[in-house]
């Protein structure tokens, strides 16, 4: 027979194991302040770009009217998005061989599949979106589609991730509400959001 | 549960394949090589433990290949789950139980 204390390492052993794989613990809060960072300088320039000289807390709605504007957004954004994407793949990777893990398990897999689902079908509706001219939802549908895909994922995550995923969709739902301030909106969302939560997460668990 | 020793499983009473259990449990489908190295086993250990376990028939296997390699899936059966759930219920008991 053996000792309640075995029997409580057994339960400890259980719980341990169904957690680490499940949930993708390498995922590093500094990756988040970075991708903040980096989308609060990208929404920097493109002020400067579309608003300037016009306060960022006017509404502006036709500023991507004008010729050339629009590519140089887009180029903007998919600079921020890969910058982001590198710096968080970099980070996450040193604190997995810090504790001494694989980056590429099969939890990290199921994460990625359940990240792109909802990012790839938003980011071909938003460009469906500038296509169409529709530019006033970008941002709004930017934000939403971002939340939903958070949230899909957080189920192989930290619960925070879950958090950030209901702000950034109360944050879309808001800026659909309110045409003209969606730069505004955007920077709040992946730059401000981004920092606050990262930082959060690294305070708990980078430790 | 009058004497929870009875709801203990005799084939879950060693940890690794308790902990086997417990990542099938939780996953869909986990694959060889991912046990591996959540569990931080040879490979020798971990195949002599899933052999006991598939012969009790709690955990099922499907053989693939991906890119000429083998991949090997391994799934927890109905079977498999109501037993891991009775152990760890007798677990709690016996806990609760010795604590009084």
């Amino acid at each position: 027979m053996k000792e309640v204390k075995e029997y409580e390492k057994d339960i400890a052993s259980i719980r341990n194991m169904m957690e680490r794989s499940v949930k993708f613990i390498s995922l590093s809060g500094l990756s988040g302040v970075m991708a903040g960072m980096y989308a609060l300088i990208g929404a920097a320039v493109a002020y400067f770009i579309s608003h300037y000289p016009i306060s960022p807390f006017r509404m502006r709605i036709y500023s991507v009217n004008e010729p050339g504007i629009l590519w140089k957004l887009l180029v903007i954004a998919i600079i921020v998005l890969v910058a982001s994407i590198s710096t968080g793949l970099w980070f996450s990777n040193r604190k997995a061989k810090k504790a001494n893990v694989k980056l590429w398990t099969s939890t990290s897999r199921q994460l990625v599949v359940n990240l792109a689902i909802p990012l790839v079908s938003g980011g071909l509706f938003i460009l469906i979106l500038l296509y169409t001219s529709h530019y006033g939802i970008a941002a709004p549908a930017c934000l939403l589609f971002y939340g939903l895909a958070l949230i899909q994922a957080s189920s192989n995550t930290y619960d925070e991730v879950r958090y950030l995923g209901f702000t950034e969709i109360i944050l879309g739902l808001t800026s659909a509400l309110l045409p003209g301030y969606g730069l505004l909106f955007w920077t709040l969302g992946f730059g401000v959001m981004h920092i606050i939560y990262g930082t959060m997460m690294h305070l708990k668990y980078d430790k | 549960m009058k004497n929870p020793f009875e709801h203990l499983d005799k084939v879950l009473e060693h940890s690794v394949r308790l902990q086997i259990m417990s990542v099938l449990v939780a996953n869909d489908a986990y694959d060889f090589n991912s046990l591996k190295d959540i569990l931080g086993l040879t490979d020798g250990s971990i195949a002599s433990h899933i052999k006991a376990l598939e012969k009790e028939k709690y955990i099922s296997i499907s053989k693939s290949f991906i890119d000429k390699k083998p991949n090997t899936k391994y799934k927890s059966t109905e079977r498999g789950r109501t037993v891991f759930k009775k152990h760890l219920d007798a677990l709690e008991q016996l806990i609760k139980q010795q604590k009084k």
